[in-house]
């Protein structure tokens, strides 16, 4: 009711008010983002804008909700180096290059060296497996299914996005488990000689588990970004490619992919993103060393997410701050590859709209 | 006289040699059927491995016979051709494997212990050796902590989105677009730790006579976090969905902007909103990392949000994960199938919701 102040006094004042009230509502609705100009005509006889109407009032509220989300990321920035800090400089090792964790002692002592390895190990098996079989699940959707098998195979796949991370850590520990280790042992006995399979064991709960299930749930991320991107193909590209004699596989070569390339990194990029930040999967999955190693399928691994997860409940006041510095390394890393995969859609849509 | 038979007066063109060369489904079959038989023969004999390797090796040794037999029948590019598109056939049906795993481990596993005691009772009290006990406090947690969540997520986010596509405008606009979008990304433990370095470790202690307390509303805090960009993001492209003439025309009768949206714009996407909505509560029930940091994870009922600490189903999955009793998987598979359940019947409702959407058809 508020959006016209001027209302009530237009009621008491009578007939000649009622012309210029229509004007000045007629005035604001067809141009909705000029509200600071005076209405045009009138002669200086319409109502003045008031300054706290409804509508300012809703745009305020709405302008403050969009800005809620800048607030929210600072927020998370200041709060985080706020208790990372004074853990940090009472760390009495470097930080980012010593290989322990036992910030709860009289004298801390702590460094992310072997997390941060893990979570980039993890995530780089994670790519490597999931992205090649992510790209042919999309193209497989996009341009090899018929449609009636398309539809319902795209929805299971969204859905396995859906299952929480807690569900697949569970699952790869206690199920995936047995055929990984069975794996590895075999590529131990027969390529023990490369130093990432070597070692004598126990095999298991290896870096290999926790990638390959952080795989399984990349996965679904990468094929529906690609499947889109790929969906988008001009079809007079496809038509041109198949027009000139080319056979599917060309035309998919020729056309879709490097039309898709930028959408597929980006769809890799976001996936990266995921993989970085997984937690409970790889608490459940990997086999928690302190040692800085490449071994693939030796029982170990740690990973910054993963062991903010194990060591929260018997962290004290600097554990939690050590633990929220390792967190703080995280979100930078997470940060960082999400907004280089947003540069890049970014880029791509402008590219697109202007070509357009 | 065509241009052909000047040239080449011997070809007669029939059906046959016009059409390029077919490569037949039986020589497919036979050239399968040789490659898994060599590889049975050769890992079998030399002992190098089981039958998964048979599968392994018989799959390779097929792409390349059916690119050698193919290109001899029907040339290089049209045996490029079926190489590629077997092999693609084959990625989906590795992308099915596991799922179809998962969800038969749910059902076998989690059907044992899917009876009224695991819904009715909680974990208080019980032992290593108890062999009952159930999730009622952890399901409560979770409907309590999502529903907090949701509540200061939707009006925010719906409000940003209405932000972001009625009034944004230039750099102000663009910023918040990329950063909602970046904020996707956020992991879900550094959510937690914001919450646990914001609230339960300095906020909360102002009405906790200055000790820190975790509890359901700390969850619902992270929760937030990480629905909002989810709902901003869906809301967003709704309402963009929603023609200009229907704007046009309000504005026309002299309704003002404010009204417009909430009486025009905002109807016309509900169903839309809806769907994103229930997508990010989805999502959001499914999260551990950040209940495990703030909500404490009690083991009886707590139906109190704001103090004394609760549990939710996802980190009653972990939890019964970690724990040593022999009975502890059990429950953790039933609570994860419950879980899974819940998760999947809001996804696809949302999902059907979305298919009845007019704005997106």
């Amino acid at each position: 009711m508020g959006d016209n102040p001027s209302r009530s006094g237009n009621h008491t004042a009578g007939d000649l008010d009622v012309t210029p009230r229509h004007a000045r509502g007629a005035g604001s609705g067809v141009s909705p983002s000029s509200h600071e100009e005076p209405p045009i005509g009138g002669g200086g006889a319409l109502p003045k804008k008031s300054r706290f109407s409804m509508e300012t009032g809703f745009r305020g509220l709405s302008t403050s909700a969009g800005a809620m989300v800048l607030v929210i990321i600072v927020a998370i920035a200041i709060f985080l180096i706020s208790k990372a800090v004074p853990a940090i400089q009472a760390d009495h090792e470097n930080f980012l290059t010593y290989n322990r964790w036992s910030p709860n002692e009289a004298t801390p002592a702590f460094g992310i060296a072997v997390l941060a390895l893990g979570t980039v190990l993890t995530s780089i098996i994670a790519l490597v497996v999931a992205v090649p079989i992510a790209i042919g699940i999309a193209l497989f959707l996009s341009h090899y299914a018929p449609r009636r098998l398309a539809t319902p195979l795209g929805f299971v796949i969204d859905l396995l996005a859906a299952v929480p991370s807690v569900v697949f850590g569970l699952w790869g520990r206690d199920l995936f488990q047995e055929p990984v280790r069975d794996f590895s042992v075999w590529l131990n006995h027969y390529f023990g000689w490369i130093p990432i399979f070597g070692g004598d064991g126990p095999f298991g709960q290896s870096l290999m588990l926790g990638g390959l299930v952080l795989a399984i749930m990349v996965l679904p991320i990468v094929t529906s970004l690609s499947r889109e991107v790929f969906q988008q193909t001009p079809g007079m590209n496809e038509e041109a490619a198949l027009a000139l004699g080319a056979t599917k596989w060309e035309m998919i070569r020729t056309a879709v992919l490097p039309y898709g390339k930028p959408g597929v990194i980006a769809a890799v990029m976001l996936g990266l993103g995921r993989a970085l930040g997984e937690t409970i999967a790889l608490a459940l999955t990997l086999g928690i060393t302190w040692e800085i190693s490449f071994n693939l399928i030796q029982t170990g691994g740690n990973s910054i997410a993963a062991n903010i997860a194990n060591s929260f409940n018997e962290a004290n006041d600097t554990g939690r701050g050590a633990l929220i510095a390792s967190g703080l390394v995280l979100f930078a890393i997470t940060l960082i590859v999400n907004m280089t995969a947003r540069a890049i859609i970014y880029r791509r849509r402008e590219f697109r709209d202007s070509a357009a | 006289m065509s241009l052909l038979d000047q040239e080449m007066p011997e070809v007669v063109m029939t059906p046959d040699n016009i059409r390029s060369k077919k490569f037949p489904l039986v020589q497919n079959i036979l050239v399968a059927v040789v490659a898994f038989v060599v590889a049975a023969v050769v890992v079998l004999s030399t002992g190098i491995g089981n039958w998964v390797l048979v599968v392994v090796l018989g799959g390779v040794l097929y792409l390349a016979g059916l690119n050698f037999v193919a290109g001899r029948v029907e040339g290089k590019r049209a045996a490029r051709n079926r190489m590629w598109q077997t092999a693609i056939y084959t990625a989906c049906l590795l992308a099915v494997l596991p799922l179809a795993s998962v969800v038969w481990t749910l059902i076998s596993k989690g059907a044992e212990r899917l009876d009224g005691d695991f819904f009715g009772s909680s974990m208080a009290n019980i032992g290593a050796r108890d062999a009952n006990g159930g999730a009622y406090h952890a399901i409560i947690g979770t409907l309590e902590q999502v529903g907090i969540a949701t509540l200061i997520a939707v009006p925010l986010g719906v409000l940003g989105a209405i932000y972001l596509t009625e009034y944004g405008r230039g750099k102000f606009a663009t910023t918040i677009r990329f950063f909602v979008d970046v904020m996707t990304g956020i992991p879900s433990i550094v959510a937690g730790l914001f919450v646990l370095s914001f609230w339960v470790l300095v906020v909360s202690k102002w009405f906790n006579d200055g000790n820190p307390q975790y509890s359901g509303f700390a969850a619902s805090l992270a929760l937030t976090v990480l629905m909002l960009p989810t709902i901003v993001r869906s809301t967003e492209e709704m309402l963009r969905l929603v023609p200009g003439p229907l704007r046009e025309g309000a504005y026309a009768l002299g309704v003002p902007q404010w009204k417009t949206i909430l009486n025009v714009v905002l109807p016309t996407a509900a169903p839309g909103i809806v769907t994103g909505v229930m997508l990010a509560i989805a999502r959001a029930a499914g999260e551990t990392a950040p209940v495990l940091l703030v909500a404490g994870g009690l083991s009886r009922i707590n139906f109190d949000p704001f103090s004394g600490g609760q549990s939710s189903l996802a980190l009653y999955v972990y939890q019964q994960a970690a724990d040593a009793s022999k009975y502890a998987p059990a429950r953790a598979w039933t609570a994860a199938l419950t879980l899974v359940a819940l998760v999947l019947i809001l996804t696809i409702a949302a999902k059907l919701l979305a298919r009845r959407n007019k704005l997106t058809r």
